[in-house]
């Protein structure tokens, strides 16, 4: 099935989230207000604005249980939001909870937590706040996850199990911390990642293979193995149990964010405009191909296939370029043509499951520099697999 | 374009290409603040090694990548007297109008003739593709520019020393 195409703005869409039933989704645009688009038949209309905060907003997640937002901005707040009937007119209104973060640099990153009593907000104060709910006075406290990190966090993901974390930054390091609170969490029981997990516990560190920043990471369903995308334009997936690391160098561009599909793939999409997708398991891992199938563009012209060469962009003007570069073609030097072959014209900020069945994620979504949302069956990359199996893992 | 610069200009293109993966980030030094960490240099690991691509030792370019902007400086022919001041006074006309540009450096990197500087911002907003064609095309255009000029100004300097010698002629 093809891709559908949602452009939203002509701003870049800096993150996203979908509501629990896909009929509304929340996107930042590049600024200081949080939009919430619903849908309606195949078009997107702005229903709600949500400002608070006087910076942009770097991230947006939306907890599917409970219904409640949070948004977390550089200007070193987040707030989380929760419909409520306005008293005058009783119609349901996105009221602000402030949360205190006690960091003093931007926020950079917020997710839920599987249980959705906790989330994390990573930022550039080099730490990570561990915030809950304090029902005596009406907001939302933080503990803050410190020790090792160096760096800018640039990422977050929760273990399904409500306690472990696991954090990438700049400081070139994906790293897995224990965030229990007693307040909150039952016991947790014991992981691959450890069996004695108080707070700020380092269950495990991990380099990037080129030392490039790390960029996104997350557990796979099951809490066994993590990936991380990082700089030097890798994927890594690591067991613990093993221990085994398994580092996947790409070709082209890095990426900056991926999602797990299953147990067994991963999805991750970034400068290269397409979501890539890789398999694998405790044995091995490789890239399959893209999700982005050529057939499905609008743009003309031969197709490169994930083969080109180093910094390659999957541009008409490029191949022209290298067309006149390899073979002697003067088709003009650079070419007039502004349109990318892939579906996003410019980066993706952030690829996340859309759509489960079966304990798989059979859709994704991402969102792209561009300002286009796009859904993605999960699945069709079997169909390019065979045309793109030259791509050097 | 001549063959001997397509190689060159294939590597500024490719190293442009790979460098511009940038993203917006805040600065961890200074609260509230966003700036281009290539300028301010306030945090060492965000700042990728920076890279030069010389052609012979009058022409190269020095690209220094970080994670929210990229610096790339240009040292253009210069082989003779001539040359020198009219590349000064052509790149002096272009940073002194470099709000006109977007990517100008108002001043270039100590070494070079004329820098750029890409910020996420103009990634965001202008296609990036394009931005690596308007500096490879500017980095064709400069020594034809250069060398058309240095052409025309030894014409006229010719013309005007024979209009002034035919009044010792007669």
């Amino acid at each position: 099935m093809a891709p559908q195409v949602f452009n939203l703005a002509q701003t870049p869409i800096t993150c996203h989230a979908f509501s629990p039933d896909h009929s509304q989704v929340a996107v930042s645009l590049n600024s200081n207000d949080a939009q919430i688009y619903t849908r309606q038949g195949s078009s997107w209309t702005l229903t709600e604005t949500l400002s608070e905060h006087d910076k942009l907003i770097t991230s947006i997640d939306w907890a599917l249980n409970s219904n409640r937002i949070v948004t977390a901005s550089q200007d070193r707040n987040a707030y989380v939001w929760q419909q409520t009937p306005d008293p005058d007119t009783g119609k349901l209104i996105w009221k602000p909870t402030l949360v205190l973060l006690r960091i003093n640099r931007a926020a950079t990153h917020v997710r839920w937590s599987p249980k959705e009593d906790k989330f994390a907000v990573a930022s550039g104060a080099r730490a990570i706040a561990i915030c809950s709910f304090d029902p005596e006075n009406n907001w939302w406290v933080s503990k803050l996850l410190k020790k090792p990190i160096r760096s800018t966090v640039l990422s977050v993901d929760w273990h399904p199990n409500n306690v472990l974390l696991a954090a990438g930054s700049a400081d070139m390091k994906a790293r897995v911390f224990s965030a229990y609170i007693k307040e909150v969490d039952d016991k947790p029981a014991a992981s691959v990642w450890g069996s004695k997990l108080p707070f700020n516990t380092i269950c495990g560190e991990y380099a990037s293979p080129a030392g490039g920043w790390v960029h996104a990471v997350a557990f796979s369903p099951s809490g066994d193995a993590l990936a991380f995308a990082s700089h030097d334009s890798s994927i890594s997936i690591v067991y613990p149990g093993g221990p085994a690391i398994y580092n996947i160098r790409i070709s082209s561009l890095p990426f900056v964010t991926l999602t797990w599909t299953a147990e067994d793939t991963v999805v991750a999409a970034g400068h290269d405009c397409q979501p890539v997708v890789f398999t694998g398991s405790e044995g091995g891992w490789q890239g399959v191909g893209s999700l982005d199938d050529s057939s499905t563009a609008k743009a003309a012209g031969p197709r490169s296939g994930l083969s080109g060469g180093v910094g390659r962009l999957n541009s008409v003007a490029f191949s022209t370029f290298r067309e006149a570069d390899s073979r002697g073609h003067t088709g003009g030097g650079v070419s007039t043509d502004t349109k990318l072959t892939t579906v996003h014209q410019n980066t993706i900020t952030s690829v996340r499951p859309y759509e489960y069945s079966g304990g798989r994620v059979t859709k994704v979504s991402t969102s792209g520099v561009d300002g286009n949302l796009v859904i993605w069956d999960a699945d069709s990359v079997s169909a390019v697999a065979g045309r793109i199996g030259g791509m050097r893992v | 374009m001549s063959n001997v610069l397509r190689p060159y200009l294939a590597a500024v293109r490719s190293t442009l290409t790979a460098a511009l993966t940038l993203e917006n980030f805040s600065s961890q030094v200074v609260e509230r603040h966003n700036k281009p960490e290539v300028e301010v240099g306030g945090s060492k690991e965000v700042l990728l090694t920076p890279l030069t691509i010389s052609r012979n030792e009058n022409e190269r370019v020095l690209i220094e990548p970080s994670v929210n902007s990229i610096r790339l400086s240009i040292k253009i022919k210069q082989a003779d007297e001539i040359e020198r001041i009219l590349c000064h006074k052509f790149t002096r006309f272009m940073m002194q109008r470099a709000e006109n540009f977007i990517v100008l450096r108002r001043k270039p990197v100590q070494g070079y003739d004329i820098s750029f500087l890409i910020t996420n911002t103009h990634s965001e907003t202008m296609l990036k593709h394009k931005i690596v064609d308007f500096i490879i095309q500017f980095m064709e255009d400069v020594d034809r520019e250069i060398s058309e000029m240095k052409l025309s100004l030894n014409a006229r300097a010719r013309i005007v020393a024979e209009s002034y010698l035919t009044a010792f002629n007669s």
